[in-house]
């Protein structure tokens, strides 16, 4: 059995430590904000954040979260009361398939929170783990700058 | 107030970004079986039998194959050449051959490993060339597909009279589509014997057409409805056909639904492509470059099976003259056979392919007859009155001058040429920088009579609470389609925004609005919603109005000839592109594209803005790194790690104007644009390579080790 804190509230789990976190949150959880793109860790669709620095969740045994935080698209915000952030990439051009939407969002989420600078080239390499095929990425990273504060 | 023109809230954002839109692979059915593919492991041969290892556990699997297709094991689209499932031939590597659907994922997987398939090998068909060479033959007489010819003039003639003839070989690879969600599907049973489809799809009303005859239903006996799709780009036209095939018949067999999910290695190697080309120019002009006559040789690997290549060859041939008016023009085409997955509809559908072989033609037509391209293009563009390579004269909505004029001033085109020609000069600098453009124009609507044989419907309808239903067949994938013809409705109406929704496509609740293909959902399904609109406005004790496409005015097309208006309206682009070499790695970094698009008019600036930035990407990718490896048929790179997308890293900074020359016959002066962002990066980056480097790379992609071959 591990133990976790999801989305803020304490969780347990006692399946197989092997299992993918992106699977554990997806089928054991039923939380299907976290999207499945490639399954190698190469475009961040799955990303969510293990204690405030985003990961793949498709390459991380569930077992490796035990006593850690994880968070997903659901702690960010609810159609009823969306996050600043989901509100500007709503507005800004930051969503159009919306497939690599949440994970895309978490990293920038992250980003901000850490205090990153306002930079649109430092954004664009924080962003690089995070394949979007619609937007071009720059009313992304347009989104992001608008939320850096130094 | 009006909200046409304006870029209101998203109607499919908010459960986008809140990771609450539900996408296929998100729904949760009720004893669900996962279902994979057996597919081929060669690329031609016959199937000798199928064995099954006795000691898996197969009472806990349904295993569909060919014999449990309840109708015609065949995928039905222009012609019904493809087979849902192999029967006793393999015409492609990745055919499918049966099906396995389980409770557990892992389990379906591991039972693809104890089937065993025995064939008789046949040595394959892998090239145009060798297709052409029929060194087997897979398709008629002759292994070509389609051939389509285009004249105009006398070509003879043209070249009589010019003073130069430039001669040049162009080649283009595979692309694929590389949207973030792979193909998927979900299929059941109802009570009643409905077969309930959802997926990941662009056309509804194609899969319902593919289904019928699969299943030995009629339309009411199967419900087709689109799953929010996470992006498609042409690859979720006609491909979800045979998926959504795969699903029911695992769904009929097992009695329980039954999910099919590709993972991404599965789709990439066995879905659609962009189709490789070869194209070749000869070009007769005279002392001061203007065209005289256009020979063109196209060529096309059309894969194992039909699909749509006729449609995309077609296409491709139209757009292969370029942008430009010429008086002598004599254009060939042909798609053929090879041992290859089959290629299909990509974002394009055919320009990509001949426009960049065009408009890399004009920049070797310029450095012979060493005048600037800018001044080549100027002397040959296409406006109003000008004469297409079919005999369509254009009459209104031209915007190819002023998206070349307007982007050339934006980026400062000449001034940072004569600044990098500077730079240049000096060995110490650590890379060349190179500027070029391209000018491309793309038809929007389908081609020729396309639209009216089709014959779309599209449905407004009224409830009682005053909320406006919209009803069409055209799919949200992205694009914001949704919001497009909402906003149409709305502003035609007269009511706010917020009162208007739009139906999520679904064959038993709205219209066949024709496919979302071809630039064609604003221009064609919005000027239905709008003129429906309109009908529902005139008469308030209506609920509902349905309306069906006339042809606008007089237009005609010839089919046979190839004569005519082969399209209601273009959309007209212009890129520069501006980057650098690292003389040592010859890596290419794009440091900006500066382009002008000319819509007609935009509905939602922003959404057209992302289509464009978007598509530019896509259009760079094809130009620089997206390099699909086959070897024997198989794709090599079948993953993220090897075939690569850009990143927001690679993305260069894009600076996007919207120009508007209004189409008198689109929704408030709107036309087709969603596919010429595509077409334009691709060319316009080898001509800032040829600026950068002095040479002219005429096949894509170019990649730093093609590049370093070059310089060497």
């Amino acid at each position: 059995m591990i133990r976790f804190k999801l989305n803020g509230k304490r969780r347990s789990y006692d399946g197989p430590l092997f299992k993918r976190l992106l699977d554990v949150l997806r089928e054991d959880l039923g939380l299907t904000g976290t999207k499945e793109g490639c399954s190698e860790g190469e475009c961040g669709a799955c990303t969510v954040l293990l204690d405030g620095e985003p990961v793949n969740s498709c390459l991380v045994p569930v077992g490796q979260v035990h006593g850690r935080s994880v968070e997903t698209i659901e702690a960010m915000g609810t159609p009823a009361k969306p996050h600043p952030l989901q509100k500007a990439f709503l507005l800004r051009g930051g969503t159009q398939c919306g497939i690599c939407t949440p994970g895309m969002l978490l990293c920038a989420w992250s980003y901000i929170r850490k205090g990153g600078r306002k930079d649109p080239e430092a954004i664009r390499e924080y962003l690089a783990g995070n394949l979007c095929r619609c937007t071009g990425y720059q009313h992304i990273v347009d989104v992001i700058l608008g939320f850096c504060k130094r | 107030m009006p909200v046409v023109g304006k870029s209101v809230a998203r109607l499919d954002g908010l459960a986008k970004v809140t990771g609450t839109a539900k996408y296929v692979d998100d729904l949760r059915l009720p004893g669900c079986l996962f279902g994979v593919t057996l597919r081929s492991s060669i690329a031609y041969g016959s199937i000798k039998g199928i064995a099954f290892d006795a000691a898996f556990p197969w009472k806990e699997c349904v295993v569909v194959t060919a014999k449990d297709v309840p109708g015609q094991n065949r995928v039905q689209l222009l012609e019904d050449d493809q087979p849902l499932l192999a029967e006793t031939r393999v015409m492609h590597p990745m055919e499918p051959i049966a099906l396995i659907a389980h409770p557990d994922r892992a389990t379906a997987y591991e039972a693809l490993r104890h089937v065993r398939v025995d064939y008789e090998e046949l040595d394959p068909v892998l090239s145009i060339e060798d297709s052409l060479a029929k060194k087997r033959l897979l398709r008629g007489e002759d292994n070509v597909f389609r051939s389509f010819l285009l004249e105009k003039g006398d070509i003879r003639a043209g070249f009589a009279s010019a003073a130069h003839i430039v001669e040049g070989e162009y080649r283009v690879p595979h692309q694929e589509h590389a949207y973030i969600e792979t193909n998927g599907v979900a299929a059941w049973v109802e009570k009643d014997g409905t077969v309930i489809i959802t997926g990941s799809m662009q056309c509804p009303y194609y899969v319902l057409k593919a289904l019928k005859p699969i299943l030995g239903l009629p339309a009411e006996k199967i419900r087709v409805i689109q799953a929010v799709t996470g992006g498609a780009f042409g690859g979720k036209e006609e491909f979800p056909n045979m998926i959504c095939g795969h699903a029911a018949l695992l769904a009929l067999k097992a009695k329980q639904p039954v999910k099919i999910i590709y993972d991404r290695a599965e789709d990439m190697a066995c879905s659609t492509k962009r189709h490789p080309a070869v194209v070749r120019h000869k070009t007769g002009v005279d002392s001061k470059g203007r065209l005289l006559a256009q020979e063109i040789d196209v060529l096309m690997d059309g894969g194992a099976y039909v699909t749509v290549s006729p449609v995309v060859l077609s296409r491709g041939l139209l757009h292969s003259t370029g942008t430009y008016e010429c008086p002598h023009v004599r254009a060939r085409a042909r798609v053929v056979a090879t041992n290859t997955p089959p290629n299909g509809a990509f974002r394009g559908f055919g320009a990509p392919q001949t426009l960049f072989a065009v408009e890399l033609h004009m920049e070797k037509i310029a450095k012979t007859l060493g005048i600037p391209s800018l001044e080549l293009r100027r002397r040959n563009i296409l406006k109003i009155g000008s004469v297409m390579a079919t005999g369509q004269r254009l009459k209104e909505s031209v915007g190819a001058s002023d998206a070349l004029e307007t982007t050339v001033r934006r980026s400062g085109y000449l001034r940072k040429r004569a600044a990098h020609d500077r730079w240049n000069k000096d060995p110490r600098k650590p890379c060349w920088r190179g500027i070029g453009l391209a000018l491309v124009h793309h038809g929007a609507g389908f081609t020729g009579s396309g639209e009216v044989n089709i014959a779309s419907k599209a449905a407004v309808s009224r409830a009682r609470d005053g909320k406006i239903w919209v009803k069409v067949s055209n799919t949200e994938m992205g694009q914001g389609a949704s919001t497009t013809l909402a906003q149409i409705a709305a502003d035609t109406l007269g009511v706010p925004l917020a009162r208007v929704n739009v139906v999520t496509p679904d064959t038993h609740r709205v219209p066949d609005t024709g496919p979302t293909v071809a630039s064609r959902t604003c221009q064609i399904a919005g000027g239905l919603v709008r003129k429906a609109a309109l009908r529902l406005k005139e008469k308030p004790e209506e609920t509902e109005c349905v309306v069906q496409y006339e042809a606008p005015g007089a237009i005609h097309w010839d089919d046979k000839l190839y004569r005519g208006e082969a399209y209601g309206a273009y959309g007209f682009a212009c890129a520069v592109v501006d980057l650098e070499v690292d003389k040592l790695t010859c890596e290419v970094k794009v440091r900006k594209v500066t382009t002008c698009h000319e819509v007609g008019k935009a509905i939602h600036p922003l959404i057209v803005e992302g289509q464009i930035m978007g598509g530019v990407l896509q259009g760079l990718g094809y130009a620089l790194i997206e390099d699909a490896v086959f070897r024997k048929g198989v794709m090599q790179n079948a993953q993220f790690t090897n075939y690569t997308i850009p990143t927001a890293v690679d993305a260069p900074e894009i600076e996007v104007k919207i120009l508007e020359h209004p189409y008198s016959h689109g929704p408030f002066g709107a036309k087709g644009f969603g596919e010429l962002p595509t077409d334009v990066p691709a060319p316009a980056v080898a001509a800032a390579l040829l600026h950068a480097t002095g040479k002219l790379f005429c096949e894509l992609p170019i990649l730093p080790e093609r590049i370093a071959k070059a310089l060497a």
